[in-house]
């Protein structure tokens, strides 16, 4: 390891320092990341000089640290502006995920007292023993009944959406009921 | 999705069969032969069964094998036919089973697809 005392280091930085922050302030017109970047470029310095010794021109070293990482900031904030850019207002209202969840539970393939506890259980978040004691039913019987439920509707196919408009009648007096 | 759609047949259903005369019982057939073609794009292969009176159940388990005529159950309903359809979901199917033209008696049962490890 070369030998570069703290007390050099510390000087080296200390000269360089102010001036550096002056011209990123120049260059990104922002004082708050200026000094960030100098902290990042003082980081970087304090990381590699000890080992590698202190360049010949630390000025210009620590002005190309930082410019590199000022560079990947506006990058950064770039791609950040072009997506936010893409946003767009109002936003796509999202189909109410409550209505897909219960035409799920409420799917003809399902037996009724399995589509109400399930309903019940995922839409309405009602515990199983609240479920089981308006039911007057075991709980495990409750608990027993959803699990079920729930395994066919993964196992059999039964799909997550709202039905199309031609099923969507039929189905609808299924849920009413 | 993979699903097999057995279709069932009832006494009742053999019977109204039976009572038709010819050119009718040929519609009937012509029918599901339609249904089929309708839904080529989704079935994919399929039987019709002999009649049950041909089946023969083999009960195992219990010691030595148990041979019996007839189906494993005595019933009015019995399987007459299979077949194995591919699909998005289970409503997929039951839009295609709701037009089924034939036995008043339509199982959807999902395969038990076990997906190959690549």
């Amino acid at each position: 390891m070369t030998e570069v005392s703290h007390d050099r280091l510390a000087g080296v930085v200390r000269q360089h320092a102010g001036q550096l922050a002056a011209a990123l302030m120049r260059v990104t017109g922002d004082f708050a990341t200026a000094e960030d970047l100098v902290q990042d470029a003082v980081l970087a310095a304090l990381q590699h000089w000890p080992a590698e010794g202190i360049p010949d021109r630390p000025d210009a070293w620590l002005f190309t640290v930082a410019k590199r990482r000022a560079l990947d900031g506006f990058r950064r904030a770039d791609n950040y502006r072009a997506k936010l850019a893409l946003l767009q207002w109002p936003v796509q209202p999202a189909e109410d995920e409550r209505l897909r969840l219960i035409f799920t539970c409420c799917h003809p393939a399902l037996s009724r007292s399995a589509q109400i506890a399930l309903t019940l259980r995922v839409v309405c978040g009602l515990t199983t023993e609240q479920i089981a004691r308006a039911f007057l039913v075991r709980e495990s019987t409750i608990a027993q009944r959803i699990t079920r439920a729930k395994r066919k509707i993964t196992d059999a196919g039964i799909p997550y959406r709202v039905p199309a408009d031609d099923e969507l009648a039929t189905r609808l007096t299924e849920v009413w009921r | 999705m993979k699903y097999v759609l057995l279709f069932v047949e009832t006494d009742e259903f053999m019977h109204e069969l039976e009572a038709m005369g010819p050119a009718e019982r040929a519609r009937a057939y012509q029918r599901v032969t339609d249904w089929m073609a309708t839904h080529a794009d989704k079935i994919q292969g399929g039987n019709k069964l002999q009649a049950a009176e041909t089946a023969t159940t083999v009960r195992l388990g219990g010691g030595e094998p148990v041979v019996t005529d007839g189906p494993f159950v005595e019933g009015k309903e019995v399987v007459s036919g299979y077949t194995e359809i591919e699909v998005a979901d289970l409503d997929e199917a039951l839009r295609m089973v709701r037009t089924w033209p034939g036995c008043p008696l339509v199982e959807i049962r999902p395969l038990a697809v076990t997906t190959p490890v690549e």
